[in-house]
């Protein structure tokens, strides 16, 4: 292709030839903009640089607003950029700003065009390439360049100071070591009293100090000089943020700047200063009464205001208070209650928010009630927002402020029946869940389930199917509690059940199978040959377990078993029914269902011969078969009643690795074997048979052996797998008891009224703070099982370790001025280790060597008073670095030993970790 | 990094400007640019104009036929950003009497060059409009 000629760029159409062509375009805009950059590709490879450039500017228009990809210009952009002309320069570095990255392969041509332009005398050329800089630079372009920004930071043009002091911040996050050259530059920026200038240090510290504000301490005084002096609201503003990660780390800090915050919160007109005031304080100043009590009064303001931004506002500044004070919501509740009907999604979010801070255990029931009817009422979205929260509220540390739990499980029933509900996967972790963990909650858990399996309506429901499967597991899981299992069976085999996906399908077979061993199991085995058995014999078993528990709950359990019959002539409809529902899945596509229902029908084969004989009177033949037959459903439902026991997810990492097993570290490789495989979304629980010997039958039995400390042989060979796999198993210790003495979980006086007047919620949510002392003893808090570690979170290790990247450990090396802080920090793993260590120390003696003649002569007016002699000033802030250095020296060798020692006990309660306090000295104020 | 990125997106959704201050691809943009426009300007009057996403929240105003919405950390403080957006448009009121979006269409680079003059890497550097405008007049006139 030959190049583009004169008459190309005499007749190049402009950018705002492009813009009104483009709008002249009604259709064909596509076409029209394909066309354009065609002409683009070819103006670009002239070698007239304004065709070239005006180009350039093409591009970039078509690739800001309309999604071009300009990468195939980066180099023709580099020979604009070389243009002696300064419109052409000025377009190339607005194209380099847009589509250069990390790795645009010509990236590192730029180097030298970037140096050229940073030490020009033509500040406009110096301030555009900073500009570019703050946008692409690399690793490479920032260690390459720093030397250069460390002469502008001094430079003597504002424009180009303030640029180079904001630039700075991305070249820290770059190139770590850079710190050490330009950090001390930075730092005199900050006795600067221009307030471009200003604005500029205080947005690069407050950035800084957002990521690890430990080593920026000891800037603690210019800060504060600062927020003390300041005109202007955005430093104002900046300087707080600082302060609000500073002041929790250093008490002293935070007596000092309480008091001007709060000045300034009763001086400022303008809105955003004060929500900053307020917004530091309920952070980072909760502990200050005062403080505190002065911000909620403006936080009401916000939240009266007619404006819906401040109204937001308020809420979300609530919401902060209320981890620590919940008194200021209950304060504002009418405000708060009020705005779950707000026009605005986001204000009525933020309520829900609050309103779920005030539920305690005391009224989660009323409370839940509400908002259940309000989730009723209002649209799609905010119905699954509130539903969401009352689940993950009630679920909380393992159900904490649940004491009723026959009620949560309704209320759970009651929650898969509102319409919008898409909450299905939740739902059914709590049910199994629950289920798994709370013994006594179970036949109200079956009743609930049957309730949902047998309304053929929710089938029809995909956002229900998930919970459907896990009432089909109770059902299976513990039928020995239902009142009638026949129904069940006709609730599980219903004909709309192939509305379900194959995987549910599947979950409701299984449960089908358990269900029919459980009838035949009590129509034959248990019942012998007597013909209408009640179901209720069979629970001789599950009696014996409570007596054995110790519970007095035997008598309710009792009271369930009115249940149908189950005659000779229902087992053989049942099996009929089997067969009927089963044999069409035989020929299903999906291995799963297919599996089970043959399981299922084959089981039947081998059974019907036993039923039919004994409804058909043949004693002879039927003996010698029906022993058989009573054997199999003896085994498979001793199989069957084997307790699930919850298992914590982590327990397969406590398996010690067998010996000649090598274990991949990096599963890298695992991705391109399993591809896009999706992984489960991890539940809190799985669930399995807790252990493959014989004895460990089930898990509470395990328990309530121990508890009654029998000491049969069964007990020593438990005790020995439990030591032996200890792990597994919960501390005996730590299953919760409860005492029988629980605050009731129903007012009755409260019960009547459902409406959802938003007065009862202001009345209920009254309640929360004082809690209600009435003697009610009917229901005791069931035992509710947990797992040590699963419930914790571990929260307080990822803090800790991201305050040791190599920026920090940089910054505090100047700041200290100590070299052995941060071991772990990956300074190491930096290239040029070796050149920064003797930097290193050229730079230390250098501050040594200082030190020595200040103090002599100042060591003993540590005031300061005059803001005149800035280098005299800094001289004593190293004074205090040097001796902070030393202390910190001497803590570190004294406190060595015992360190290491309670490293453990750390990494068990790592939330009580103390903060590490670096010893400040009086620099302070 | 404080401001992440400032779009102006007219009535239609179309975008008018965007300047991002991380590097995104086309492909990010495009999902991120068609997510807020649909979050953004179903929104009515009154409601507040902050909204969450994911990791970051959108501070937006409406002016005219033009949508001006940033995007910042989640403790940036959103009344200072809407006073900076409300200064933003001052400023190219200044500049340009009367902005409306044609000016914004017509003038990409220019409107380009004033943000670099108040918000470098994220934060806000210059929020006098004099200071903003002086070197932006300059240049012109080379």
């Amino acid at each position: 292709m030959s190049g583009p000629s004169l008459m190309d760029s005499l007749f190049q159409r402009t950018l705002e030839d492009l813009i009104k062509g483009l709008r002249q375009q009604l259709i064909g805009e596509q076409a029209f903009i394909s066309k354009a950059l065609e002409e683009i590709r070819k103006e670009i490879k002239s070698t007239d640089l304004s065709t070239k450039s005006t180009a350039l500017l093409k591009l970039c228009y078509l690739s800001n607003l309309h999604f071009h990809d300009m990468s195939f210009a980066a180099f023709h952009a580099l020979e604009v950029l070389s243009s002696p002309r300064f419109s052409h320069k000025k377009i190339a570095y607005h194209a380099i700003s847009l589509s250069f990255h990390d790795s645009t392969p010509v990236l590192l041509l730029i180097t030298n065009h970037l140096r050229k332009d940073l030490t020009s005398t033509n500040e406009f050329e110096v301030s555009l390439s900073l500009q570019c800089l703050s946008r692409i630079a690399n690793v490479d372009l920032a260690r390459d360049l720093t030397p250069e920004v460390f002469t502008l930071l001094s430079s003597n043009k504002l424009y180009v100071r303030k640029r180079a002091v904001a630039v700075v911040l991305r070249v820290f996050e770059k190139y770590p070591d850079s710190v050490r050259v330009c950090f001390k530059r930075l730092v005199e920026n900050l006795e600067n009293y221009d307030p471009q200038i200003l604005s500029a240090v205080v947005g690069v510290f407050s950035e800084l100090a957002c990521k690890d504000p430990r080593s920026y301490l000891p800037l603690a005084p210019e800060f504060y000089k600062i927020l003390v002096d300041s005109k202007s609201n955005w430093i104002s503003i900046k300087v707080l943020k600082i302060f609000a990660k500073l002041a929790p780390l250093e008490p002293r800090l935070a007596n000092r700047v309480v008091e001007p915050i709060c000045d300034l919160m009763r001086k400022t007109g303008a809105k955003s200063l004060l929500f900053e005031c307020v917004r530091t304080v309920v952070t980072s100043f909760s502990e200050y009464e005062s403080a505190v009590r002065l911000a909620v009064e403006k936080i009401r303001e916000f939240l009266v205001d007619e404006d819906p931004n401040l109204k937001y506002l308020g809420l979300h500044a609530l919401s902060i208070v209320a981890s620590k004070h919940l008194w200021v919501v209950s304060e504002n509740k009418e405000v708060v209650i009020k705005s779950l009907s707000d026009p605005d999604p986001n204000i009525k979010i933020e309520s829900l928010r609050l309103v779920m801070a005030m539920v305690s255990e005391h009224n989660v029931a009323e409370i839940s009630k509400v908002l259940v009817n309000y989730a009723l009422k209002s649209d799609p979205l905010f119905c699954n927002e509130i539903l969401g929260s009352i689940l993950s509220t009630c679920s909380r540390n393992v159900y904490e402020i649940i004491v009723d739990f026959d009620w949560y499980v309704s209320l759970l029933g009651e929650m898969s029946r509102i319409p919008h509900c898409q909450m299905g996967e939740e739902i059914e972790n709590q049910f199994i869940d629950i289920g798994l963990r709370v013994k006594d909650v179970r036949p109200e858990l079956v009743r609930v389930a049957r309730d949902l399996l047998i309304d053929p309506a929710l089938l029809g429901n995909s956002f229900l199917h998930r919970v459907l499967s896990a009432a089909a597991w109770v059902s299976g899981e513990y039928v020995e509690f239902s009142r009638n299992p026949l129904e069940f069976m006709e609730a599980l085999l219903q004909p709309r059940t192939s509305l379900l996906p194959p995987s549910i399908m599947a979950i409701y077979i299984q449960s089908a199978f358990k269900v029919l061993v459980f009838c035949l199991h009590t129509c034959f085995v248990r019942g012998g040959s007597t013909a209408g058995v009640s179901a209720s014999a069979s629970y001789e078993s599950f009696d014996d377990l409570s007596v054995e528990n110790g519970a007095d709950s035997t008598v309710a359990h009792g009271q369930t078993c009115t249940s149908a019959p189950i005659t000779n002539e229902s087992i053989v409809n049942l099996l009929k029914l089997v067969e009927l529902a089963l044999s069409p899945l035989l020929g299903s596509h999906d291995v799963e269902v297919q599996e089970r229902a043959r399981n299922l029908l084959g089981f039947v084969d081998l059974i019907k011969l036993e039923a039919l004989n004994s409804s058909g009177q043949e004693e002879n033949d039927s003996e010698r078969k029906g022993v058989e037959a009573t054997k199999i459903i003896r085994l498979v439902h001793d199989a069957f009643s084997k307790e699930l026991g919850p298992v914590s997810l982590t327990a397969q990492g406590k398996v010690p690795v067998p010996d000649g097993l090598t274990l991949n570290e990096n599963l890298g490789d695992l991705e391109t074997i399993c591809g896009d495989i999706e992984l489960p979304s991890s539940n809190t629980f799985s669930f399995g048979y807790p252990s493959e010997e014989k004895d460990v039958s089930s898990f509470s039995n395990l328990q309530i052996k121990e508890d009654s400390g029998q000491s049969n042989e069964s007990t020593s060979l438990l005790a020995e797998h439990r030591k032996r796999h200890g792990l597994y198993y919960l501390p005996s210790g730590k299953s919760e008891v409860i005492s029988n003495d629980y605050p009731p979980a129903n007012d009755p006086a409260l019960q009547g009224d459902n409406n959802d007047n938003a007065s009862d919620l202001v009345k209920l949510t009254a309640e929360s703070l004082v809690p209600k002392r009435k003697p009610n003893h009917s229901k005791p808090r069931p035992v509710v099982v947990k797992l040590d570690e699963v419930d914790e979170k571990p929260v307080a290790v990822k803090q800790l370790e991201s305050r040791d990247d190599s920026l920090s450990g940089a910054v505090r090396d100047i700041l200290f001025g100590s070299e052995d802080i941060l071991p772990t920090s990956s300074r190491s793993n930096l290239p040029n280790s070796n050149r920064k260590g003797k930097k290193k120390q050229h730079m230390i003696t250098q501050v040594e060597s200082k030190e020595n003649v200040v103090d002599d002569g100042n060591s003993s007016s540590r005031r300061r008073k005059d803001h005149s002699h800035g280098k005299e000033r800094r001289h004593r802030k190293k004074n205090a670095e040097e001796r902070n250095e030393t202390d910190r020296k001497e803590k570190e060798s004294s406190s060595n030993h015992p360190r290491r020692h309670k490293s453990r006990q750390r990494a068990e309660e790592p939330l009580k970790v103390p903060p590490q306090t670096s010893v400040i000295p009086d620099f302070l104020l | 990094m404080g401001i992440r990125f400032i779009l102006m997106v007219n009535k239609q959704g179309q975008t008018r400007l965007a300047q991002y201050y991380e590097w995104l691809t086309l492909e990010e943009r495009r999902a991120l640019e068609g997510e807020i426009v649909r979050k953004c300007l179903a929104r009515n009057e009154q409601q507040c104009s902050f909204v969450e996403q994911r990791n970051y929240k959108i501070v937006y105003r409406r002016y005219a036929s033009l949508f001006f919405l940033v995007g910042v950390d989640n403790d940036e403080n959103e009344l200072a950003i809407l006073e900076f957006i409300h200064l933003l448009v001052e400023t190219m009121d200044r500049h340009f009497g009367n902005v409306c979006e044609l000016d914004i269409m017509f003038h990409l680079e220019k409107a380009h060059f004033m943000l670099e003059e108040m918000v470098m890497n994220g934060c806000i550097v210059e929020t006098s409009k004099a200071n903003i405008l002086t070197p932006v007049q300059l240049l012109e006139k080379t």
